[in-house]
């Protein structure tokens, strides 16, 4: 029947609107909106895209030279372009993969959220430091498209100064520049846990997250900037000819790596602390009980960045340093392997008692605390003097931290990412997918690297083209278990990004988990809390003998 | 197919590392078992959807967190000391070694005997003997590494590093350059070969060099010039170098340094940076004028030189 | 009593907290930028300890004038941005104004005398490298990199100074800043007086030390 509606004649009566618009919409869609957002949440998704561009860049590298070390001859690719891939691969998983992603990506979106805040104490230095880190990039990405670079992640004196023939001063300068991307990310994090902490969330309420994220921060300001001046002094005798580690002037070749790993040792623990931050929140969270020792594994975070200062001649044992500084680098090596364990035991005795649950985030979890465990013994192996003489700069190092930055960081990071996707993207991933991968990745990875230590005890040299025979059977076994690794980081690729689409949409609190973060809308409205919450009762108030049905994908 | 385990203990000190490496990997069980079992019990005993008791318990925590803090500390410290006397034993040459000089360079390994014989990549020695290295390099920094021997030592430009071993039985073992150094790296390999004390004399003989290591540097010695100052009657006051080596030499700075083989190689090449007490700084640098191999020569003669053994046979 | 025409930043919920944080970021960067300077002057401290008598050599070649006279410039002009901030507490624009402008004249003084010191360096083949003075042990060329390297990055981290007290001088015109608002003053001093510290330990490095 063909009917006009009426026109209405009573006057409207304006509404509110029946939600806050979330963060993915306040402010537009247009790239513009992204470019200059000085959000922290969006931030934080900025650097999800771009440290994806440059794992993968990275990951290619790893994937030829796994199938160059199928066979013991170096007949894959010649020597020069072998030692490109490991050097590209080595720097740019550890400046642009490693120590942005839980930093710069979970914790530029959570750390506001959990402390109670509308944002970080510095936005625009965020937006900064996120086109820092691409500028770097971009420099990275440059020396490598136009040849590379030969000389390791480490950059030794003098070959990288006087010797190498590849562009060296072009990746350094992408190295200093994505350094200061960090340095200003860590400002950020240190001044807003002490300043912007909602009412009533004293230090010792706060989330193990923040605990651990504070730590790293801490870690970021104090020794990227030797690095930054190590790699100044690396260019300048490049560019200039002359340097302070010039033997033919007095110098001391070996001065270089003292200031390196200055540096580069309490790097590996910004690599793994924000990893450790997420496991003591995915622990507590899917066992449903408080973490048993929160003052210990708070102030054990603190220990690891203090005595992980002290700890850098560890890697110069047989680099003709004195015996004796050998002997103070031993004994503080192993004590810096004293709160890593006490978090081991405390996150396994939360479970006790508790009510597990399986999901995605967990499995993760428990992935992270056995190969951490795994690649923090052999670290007890490599501080062992005269062990250490036998395999440094062998595969059993190699296989060392590639379980703790691997086995241990990436699977953390992966385990928050999913953990806090319902609260980044609004949506539900597939839970039954997202456990596949997980178990997938897990026996890819101990399949890759496992193998390692063995035929790096047998004398097989890192950064080697070309290797001994009696070396190829665990290195065609190292080669299978990655390529059953790769499909195991594809698959969660391409789920996650399906999720966004036709993922479930996800409510405030899939994971019924207390924090913060939790209590306001999934995703959150730009300024993440309606009201600025009040904070009463110490985190993780879980209760295992609740039973609690979990939202999943 | 075989899945080797352990490289072959070439060595006495090869199988003490082997039997630190077995009480490490015991270390590593016991704390996987009493981490893993817990856990996956825990996991199973308690996963949501088995009844299970999950009244909260109160456990003493400080005790608890007491107990696995200083517990492993003591662990640790045991495996601490081990390693570092162990060490203590690979980094320390003993006294009466012979010695052979190594000079690394991109990308070979050149050896020199004191007999004078010298080899490429390869490094004969004798079983039985200690063997301490004198090693240098004339570029980068490169790093001798023997597996069978479980022994490295980095071999850096402008300075002498050195490593010692004793072969227990004749045979070839392999020889890794184990710190990167450019394009061959993975290349700059070769072969210690250990032959019975008779074999070696033989090989030695049969390589006829033309002079020994002390009667090279005593050549160079002359056709440098340095015997002009250093020996016999010269206008210029110069150290006399006989018996020099290995003793105390006292600084014009108050400072007394020991003439080790460093000591020596920077005098010659930087001849200003430690003046001996009593002269004046008037000795020539020798610096781009001798090379990393003409140095060891010059340096044996000088080790030579006043010490109480007969002249070396030619 | 707060000021209704300068606006809190939205992530702050008063003004003394904005101040605080700001304060507390300006201290965590000078923070990092002792370790920046740490590694140098860790260099320094080795290499002066293995080659004292070549470091003492290299060291008598130093301009003393024109270090003195650079010390004397940029102590006073720490000086004259402490008076600013004092005038910026007050809410005094007049001071504030001048006081930033004689600051950033100091800082240019000082970066031209360092640039007439630097071509007398040249001129004396004092640059390491093939052209070095003979008259000077080789390992004195470590000191002199050492010079160039450190005094090099003082001077550029001068210059940012220079820039950010242009920039804080033409908002001060602008009567940006009153005696509720004026951290960003007080954070560019803290800078300010940072670079001038690190002077003093490099006239005392490299000017001072074994000179007589």
């Amino acid at each position: 029947m063909n009917a006009t509606l009426p026109q209405t004649i009573t006057p409207e009566i304006p509404r509110p609107p029946q939600r806050l618009l979330t963060y993915l919409e306040e402010g537009g869609h247009t790239l513009g909106s992204w470019l200059l957002t000085t959000d922290h949440k969006r931030i934080g998704v900025l650097y999800l895209y771009s440290i994806l561009f440059f794992f993968t860049i990275a990951a290619i590298a790893a994937a030829m030279m796994r199938m160059e070390l199928i066979t013991p001859p170096g007949d894959m690719v010649t020597s020069e372009t072998y030692n490109k891939l490991f050097t590209i691969h080595g720097t740019t998983m550890v400046w642009f993969f490693l120590i942005p992603s839980i930093p710069s990506v979970l914790g530029n979106f959570v750390v506001p959220l959990m402390i109670g805040a509308r944002d970080l104490a510095f936005p625009r230095l965020n937006l900064l430091s996120w086109y820092l880190f691409n500028l770097g990039g971009l420099l990275a990405v440059y020396s490598i498209a136009v040849g590379g670079v030969d000389t390791g992640w480490t950059f030794y004196e003098p070959y990288s100064s006087a010797f190498s023939n590849t562009h060296v001063v072009t990746m350094v300068a992408g190295v200093f520049v994505a350094g200061f991307s960090s340095i200003l990310t860590g400002l950020n994090f240190i001044v807003s846990i002490h300043k912007l902490r909602a009412p009533g969330m004293t230090w010792f309420k706060l989330p193990l997250f923040l605990w651990s994220t504070y730590a790293t921060s801490v870690i970021l300001v104090m020794a990227t900037p030797v690095l930054a001046m190590t790699l100044v002094l690396v260019a300048a005798e490049r560019i200039w000819g002359v340097g302070i580690f010039d033997p033919k002037l007095g110098g001391d070749p070996v001065l270089f790596q003292h200031l390196f790993w200055f540096y580069s040792h309490p790097a590996v623990y910004i690599m793994i602390l924000p990893g450790m931050g997420v496991v003591s929140e995915l622990i507590t969270c899917f066992s449903r009980k408080p973490i048993f020792g929160y003052h210990f594994v708070a102030f054990s975070s603190v220990a690891i960045a203090l005595i992980g200062f002290f700890v850098w001649g560890h890697h110069m044992f047989v680099s003709s340093q004195s015996v004796y500084a050998g002997l103070v680098f031993s004994i503080l090596s192993y004590l810096v392997a004293v709160p890593s364990a006490i978090k081991v035991f405390n996150w396994t005795l939360t479970l006790y008692r508790g009510r597990i649950h399986l999901d995605t985030p967990m499995l993760y979890a428990l992935g992270f605390i056995g190969l951490f465990t795994i690649g923090g013994l052999t670290g007890l192996f490599l501080a062992a003097l005269g062990f250490d003489v036998h395999v440094t700069d062998t595969y059993f190092v190699v296989a060392h931290f590639h379980y703790i930055m691997v086995g241990g960081m990436v699977t953390g990071f992966l385990g928050g990412l999913h953990y806090w996707w319902p609260k980044i993207t609004g949506r539900l991933y597939p839970e039954n997918l997202g456990r596949l991968a997980a178990l997938i990745i897990f026996i890819g990875f101990n399949v890759t690297f496992f193998p390692q230590y063995v035929v790096g005890y047998l004398g097989m040299p890192r950064r080697y083209h070309a290797y001994a025979p009696e070396f190829q059977v665990y290195n065609v076994m190292s080669s299978a278990g990655a390529s059953v690794l790769g499909v195991g980081y594809v698959l969660p690729l391409i789920y996650l990004i399906w999720s966004l689409k036709h993922g479930k949409k996800a409510p405030a609190n899939p994971w019924k988990a207390t924090g913060l973060e939790w209590q306001t809308p999934s995703p959150p409205p730009k300024h993440n809390f309606a009201q600025t919450p009040i904070v009463t009762q110490p985190p993780y108030q879980y209760s295992p003998e609740i039973e609690e049905e979990l939202v999943h994908g | 197919m075989t899945f080797p385990i352990l490289p072959e203990q070439a060595s006495d000190i090869a199988e003490q590392t082997d039997n630190l490496y077995w009480g490490l990997l015991c270390l590593s069980a016991a704390v996987c078992l009493v981490v893993f079992i817990p856990m996956i019990y825990f996991l199973i005993k308690y996963r949501d959807g088995k009844p299970a008791d999950r009244t909260p318990r109160h456990l003493p925590e400080y005790k608890i967190e007491i107990t696995w803090t200083v517990i492993p500390m003591l662990i640790f410290m045991c495996f601490y000391e081990w390693g570092a006397r162990h060490y203590f034993i690979i980094e320390r040459p003993p006294p009466d070694a012979m010695e052979i000089d190594v000079v690394g360079k991109q990308w070979m390994w050149k050896i020199q005997h004191p007999e004078g014989n010298r080899e490429i990549n390869e490094l004969h020695v004798p079983v039985g003997r200690m063997v301490k290295l004198n090693m240098t390099s004339q570029d980068v920094i490169h790093s001798f590494y023997l597996p069978e021997f479980r022994i490295k030592q980095d071999v850096v430009p402008g300075r002498y590093t050195t490593e010692w071993f004793e072969a227990r039985r004749p045979s070839s073992y392999h020889l890794f350059c184990s710190e990167f150094c450019g394009t061959s790296h993975s290349h700059m390999i070769g072969r210690v070969i250990v032959m019975t004390p008779t074999d070696y004399e033989n090989w030695l003989t049969k390589g006829q060099p033309g002079s020994t290591l002390v009667q090279s540097g005593e050549r160079l010695f002359r056709e440098l010039g340095c015997s002009g100052c250093h020996m016999g009657n010269s206008v210029v006051r110069a150290p006399p170098l006989e018996g020099v080596f290995g003793k105390p030499v006292p600084l014009n700075d108050r400072e007394v340094v020991a003439a080790d083989e460093g000591y020596i190689r920077d005098s010659i090449l930087f001849p200003g940076k430690q003046i001996v007490a009593g002269y004046t700084n008037d000795m020539p640098s020798f610096s781009g004028k001798v090379s990393e191999e003409e140095l060891l020569q010059l340096i044996a003669y000088i080790k030579n030189l006043g010490s109480q053994s007969p002249p070396e046979k030619p | 009593m707060a000021n209704p025409s300068v606006a809190v930043a939205e992530q702050f919920d008063d003004m003394p907290q904005q101040l605080e944080a700001s304060t507390l970021g300006m201290w965590t960067f000078l923070a990092t930028e002792i370790l920046f300077f740490g590694a140098l002057f860790l260099s320094y401290i080795i290499y002066r300890h293995t080659y004292v008598h070549a470091f003492a050599e290299a060291a008598r070649h130093t301009k003393i004038l024109h270090g003195s006279i650079n010390t004397g410039l940029l102590m006073t002009s720490s000086l004259t941005m402490s008076l600013a901030i004092h005038a910026a507490q007050k809410g005094r624009q007049r001071p504030l104004l001048g006081f930033l402008l004689l600051t950033i004249f100091l800082g240019c003084c000082f970066l031209g005398v360092k640039g007439l010191e630097y071509k007398s360096d040249i001129d004396d083949h004092l640059v390491p490298g093939q052209h070095f003075t003979r008259n000077i042990p080789v390992q004195g060329q470590l000191f002199w990199y050492l010079y160039w390297m450190m005094t090099g990055v003082h001077s550029l981290h001068l210059a940012v100074g220079i820039g950010v007290l242009a920039f804080i001088a033409w908002r001060a015109g602008r009567q940006k800043y009153s005696a509720y608002y004026h951290n960003p003053v007080l954070i560019s001093g803290l800078y300010w007086h940072f670079v001038d510290v690190i002077w003093v330990w490099l006239y005392s490095l490299f000017y001072l030390v074994n000179r007589y």
